[in-house]
């Protein structure tokens, strides 16, 4: 049988999910595929597209390369539009040629709304849609100061954002009386507006521009009805999205009353042979703006095409997760409350800036929809309540109150029906992830390459674990806590072994308690146990292995393969002499040199075989390494305190630096961070630290477990006006206490929330020595204090040791060709990808 | 071009390190040489390229075994590469160039293959 031509119109995000799709059904076979795309570039994540400001290229958000068109076959034309369909003679027009096709499927998705507003043809009046979009945005940019976004919506406000991070003074313009109408209320609303203008995005409401003209301070001047008026350099329109219908009307086929190509369950429009995916595709009705419907619609379409005669598109959730600006923004089903006789919950937290609504049935029984503000803690478990009818509890508000209050803990995984979708990207449900667990999926990495679940945005990542660890115990697999294949045991347990047996090397330990020879993940925790235990040199032949590259090094490897210095700044305090050394070490080896948020300065860009070197001057001129390459102590910020400060009532900057001289080298599961504050008014942002230490009138107080990173956490108070004695041995407990019983990897925060008992607990075994081992965890800490030693100033001191810091171990004097570099801002930095030239 | 493949000397014994890599230079561009002196065979070859970043620090990964095959781990991003085959672990599409290495008395000998012409190389 002669092979039939398929064309696909639309080379985007939906049109390449069907490809994929296709290719692994036995159909792929019938056809000669050939897509044409509009756009210059392969089909790329438009859902990050905003990271192109960031740093990321077009290859790292494309979704597939020209080789894999190539290896199916599939002949891929890009930047060659579609111009007109034939019907009758079934073939497609493009200003290259015409092609005839047997079945046809559109996914030309959809293009910003422009609204008619006199002087919109403006140069410098954009949109936001596509990477070409994002340059010229660059471009108009460029030197100037002021950028308006017209609409208040989702892509609107990432539009501010994108604005922002260009060092523009962002405003968002909305016609409505407040931000993201479709899924926000009114008291939604005007929290993230509130949220958004504290970090500087400046928000109008209630604006309707009536038209564009030349501005006086700026480039442009947008006048309002209100007889007001804003100047601005560049305007985005980001006033919503319209279905790319052009094709479809011109050959006649039927569309909705406000765009869209009607499609039907099978995404067939209204000639047999043409089909529409996406989001230029009408069905029921509904246009999805969302990228997981449409690839539902991509899935069937594959279906469809392989002879399925059940396949069919049903609809698909609209519910979003998101962070905005850097604040969280849910929105699930009916979040407006319009289904008949629908009542409302809601908790208004204006302290700590939460809005939670959620909007129940009459009977009260079922989740119709929720929005969040500011915190989307509850999402999962709403959405799951939502999308599977689940019961609600009896005092359904416990769902939103926080925990404190009452608050219900989150939905187990056993309330979860098999019907539950778990990943919505890959639509995996429940009842999918237990069959393929009992088709023999032993852990989650292979749930995982099974189902595709949690390999799209990741959001679902917590939840399938959680789903898949009680599947498994269900099924009587003991879910296993070992580090990994090589010991069957946790971070906690190999570190009783080796204290308790005294074993020295990762050799021993593997071969009297595991097995093989150990990887990645093992080996460093290792590394980390022993350098608790026995406080050896890293680099000692029998560690040097086991470490990370970073510890090997004793530097943090950069993108490009070359390593940043973070020299030990105690407390951040340092003399006019040493900041001179640092210049001049940093110049004599061309350094890029930054002011780090740890109160230190870090020098980037040397090689390997720099580093010694660069180390024998800095130790000369009594610096010391500041192991900001280990998971150990990094830094204790200081405010200046009492000595200087009007309102200071200790030495702050004297505790840092006797703190920071006392745990510095200390390994741990995860590094440690602490800060000493002179008074309550927190200049060292103590109570974000692992350790936080403010001044009283009496004393110190200790707060303990903070971090910021991806999960922030402030410290808990853990004691008051502590002496100086009594803080560092206090201190010296609760440090001895995590490094010993912590996870690999486990920050304070998280390890103190995972032990049974919590803080109350950790308060017993600290301060009231409820367990009896205070004296030894003292103890043990002093020993490591007595053993410290810096570690650069051994290695360049040791020839051997040294021996390991050669880029080619048989050419010295060869530098790394792939090392290219370019200067900005008077510092040299290595060029980007887009900038390389071929060698 | 040159006829034919040939081994040649890029270390001796004691520039290596044990249970990891090191990186040496060759007519063929960087190569990470691993000992791993608790198997057999006990030396490795593969490009020093990490193939996800274009950059060269192969021979700065931890070593190890995973699920039976000798691997190295990518220090950038910590994809796995089987030491033997060159095979990426987590992404079957990728692979990293292998060379045959052998031990001459105190002399490590990697064969360079036969197509790789002495200027593009120098
Ligand atoms: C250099 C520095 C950024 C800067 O230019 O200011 C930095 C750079 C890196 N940070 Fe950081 N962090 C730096 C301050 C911070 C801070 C701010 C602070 O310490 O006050 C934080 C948030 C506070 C905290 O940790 O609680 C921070 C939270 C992180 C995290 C997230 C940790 C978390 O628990 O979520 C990571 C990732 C990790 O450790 O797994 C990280 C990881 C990294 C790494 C190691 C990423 C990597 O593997 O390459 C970066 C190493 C760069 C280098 O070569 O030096 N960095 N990092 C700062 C060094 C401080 C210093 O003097 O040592
Ligand atoms: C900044 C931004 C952020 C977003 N964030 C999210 C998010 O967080 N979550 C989410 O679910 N969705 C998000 N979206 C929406 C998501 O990107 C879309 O739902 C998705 O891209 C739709 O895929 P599609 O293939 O239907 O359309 P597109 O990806 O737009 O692809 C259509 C392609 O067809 C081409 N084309 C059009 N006409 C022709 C023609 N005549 N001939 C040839 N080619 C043609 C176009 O050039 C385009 O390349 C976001 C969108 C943007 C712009
Ligand atoms: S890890 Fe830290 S330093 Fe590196 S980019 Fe992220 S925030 Fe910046
Ligand atoms: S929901 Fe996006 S990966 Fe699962």
């Amino acid at each position: 049988m002669s092979k039939k031509n398929l064309i696909v119109i639309g080379n985007g995000m939906v049109g390449h999910h069907f490809l994929e799709k296709l290719v692994d059904t036995p159909a792929v076979t019938d056809f000669n595929i050939t897509v044409f795309g509009e756009e210059k570039l392969l089909a790329y994540d438009r859902v990050h597209l905003s990271e192109y400001f960031s740093g990321s290229t077009h290859s790292d958000l494309a979704m597939g390369t020209a080789e894999w068109y190539a290896e199916h076959q599939i002949d891929l034309h890009l930047d060659e539009g579609v111009t007109d369909i034939d019907r009758e003679r079934q073939v497609v027009k493009t200003p290259r040629g015409e092609y005839p096709y047997d079945e046809l499927v559109l996914a030309t998705g959809s293009y910003p709304f422009v609204p008619p507003i006199k002087g919109n043809d403006n140069p410098h009046c954009l949109v936001y849609r596509t990477l070409e979009d994002l340059d010229d945005i660059r471009a108009s940019a460029k030197g100037v100061k002021t950028g308006v976004v017209v609409g208040g919506g989702l892509l609107g406000l990432e539009a501010a954002n994108a604005l922002k991070s260009l060092g523009l003074e962002a405003h968002v313009v909305e016609f409505a009386p407040r931000l993201m109408p479709v899924q926000l209320d009114r008291d939604g609303g005007a929290l993230l507006k509130h949220k958004i203008e504290e970090i500087g995005v400046q928000v109008h409401t209630e604006k309707a521009t009536t038209e564009i003209v030349d501005g006086d301070s700026a480039r442009l001047r947008m006048n309002f009805s209100d007889e007001s008026h804003l100047e601005t350099d560049l305007i985005v329109f980001s006033a919503g999205i319209r279905p790319q219908d052009t094709l479809a009307r011109s050959c006649g086929l039927d569309i909705g009353e406000r765009g869209g190509i009607i499609i039907n369950d099978q995404c067939t429009t209204s000639d047999p042979h043409i089909h529409a995916i996406g989001e230029c595709a009408l069905w029921s009705e509904k246009i999805f703006g969302l990228v997981a419907p449409g690839y539902t619609m991509a899935r069937t379409m594959a279906s469809v095409l392989n002879g399925d005669q059940e396949a069919a598109f049903t609809g698909a959730d609209m519910s979003t997760k998101l962070k905005l600006l850097g604040v969280d923004v849910g929105s699930i089903g009916d979040a407006h409350g319009q289904t008949p006789g629908a009542k409302s919950i809601r908790f208004n937290d204006e302290q700590a800036g939460h809005y939670r609504r959620m909007v129940i049935s009459e009977d009260g029984k079922k989740l119709l929809g929720a929005i969040l503000v500011g915190d989307n803690g509850p999402y999962d478990t709403l959405l799951q309540y939502a999308l599977n009818e689940i019961d609600l509890p009896e005092s359904p508000e416990t769902l939103i109150l926080p925990e404190s209050e009452g608050g219900a803990p989150a939905l187990g995984p056993d309330a979860l029906p098999e019907t539950a979708s778990i990943c919505s990207c890959h639509n995996v449900t429940k009842g999918d992830i237990c069959g393929a667990i009992d088709a023999g999926c032993a852990d989650l990495g292979a749930v995982k390459s099974e189902t595709k679940a949690s390999t799209g945005c990741g959001g679902c990542a917590a939840l399938l674990k959680t789903v898949v660890d009680s599947e498994l115990e269900k099924r009587g697999v003991e879910v296993s806590k070992d580090i990994c294949e090589h010991f069957p045991y946790s971070r906690q347990e190999l570190f009783h072994l080796v204290k308790v047996s005294g074993i020295r090397t990762f050799q021993t330990l593997i071969r009297d308690h595991g097995k093989g020879h150990g990887c990645d993940i093992c080996k460093p925790a290792v590394a980390s146990i022993l350098a608790t235990c026995w406080n050896e040199h890293v680099l000692a032949t029998d560690h040097v292995p086991l470490q990370d590259t970073n510890d090997t090094f004793m530097a943090n490897m950069q993108k490009n393969g070359t390593y940043s210095i973070v020299p030990r700044v105690p407390g951040g305090e340092i003399t006019p002499d040493k900041l001179i050394v640092l210049g001049q070490v940093a110049k004599e080896y061309n350094l890029y040199t930054k002011i780090t948020g740890g109160q230190r300065i870090d020098l980037f860009g040397a090689t390997l075989s720099e580093l010694p070197e660069i180390w024998e001057k800095l130790i000369a001129a009594g610096f010391e390494t500041g192991h900001a390459y280990g998971k150990a102590l990094r830094t204790v910020k200081s405010c200046v305190g009492s000595t200087w400060c009007r309102y200071g009532v200790q030495d702050s900057v004297g505790m840092a630096i006797h703190l920071e001289d006392r745990y510095k080298g200390l390994r741990a599961p995860h590094k440690i961070k602490f800060a000493v504050s002179g008074c309550t008014r927190e200049c060292a942002e103590a109570q974000s630290k692992d350790i936080g230490v403010i001044a009283t009138e009496n004393g110190w107080n200790l707060y303990v477990c903070g971090n910021g990173g991806m999960r922030p956490r402030h410290g808990d108070l853990f004691a008051t006006d502590l002496s100086d004695e009594e803080l560092v041995s206090t201190i010296d407990r609760v440090l001895m206490f995590y490094v010993r019983t912590a996870d690999r990897l486990q920050r304070t925060s998280v390890w103190m929330e995972n032990l049974e008992g919590g803080l109350d607990y950790l308060k017993q075994v600290v301060l009231e020595d409820s367990l009896g081992i205070g004296a030894e965890l003292e103890e043990h800490m002093e020993s490591l204090v007595g053993t410290y030693q810096c570690e650069w100033k051994t290695a360049v001191e040791d020839p051997e040791k040294r021996k390991r810091f050669r880029e080619f171990v048989n050419a010295p004097e060869k530098k790394d060709p792939v090392q290219q570099w370019t200067m900005e801002r008077d510092q040299k930095r290595p060029v980007l990808e887009s900038e390389v030239e071929p060698a | 071009m040159r006829e034919r493949a040939s081994w040649d000397v890029v270390c001796t014994v004691d520039d290596l390190i044990a249970e990891s890599g090191v990186a040496v230079w060759t007519e063929d561009g960087p190569v990470a040489v691993f000992y791993l002196p608790h198997r057999l065979p006990a030396l490795f070859a593969i490009s020093h390229t990490d193939p996800f970043t274009g950059k060269n620090v192969l021979a700065r990964g931890i070593t190890g075994d995973l699920k039976g095959q000798p691997v190295v781990a990518s220090p950038l991003y910590k994809q796995h590469f089987n030491l033997e085959t060159g095979q990426c672990l987590e992404d079957e599409t990728v692979q990293v160039k292998t060379y045959p290495v052998l031990l001459d008395g105190q002399n490590i000998r990697i064969e360079v293959p036969a197509s790789v012409s002495r200027t593009a190389a120098a």
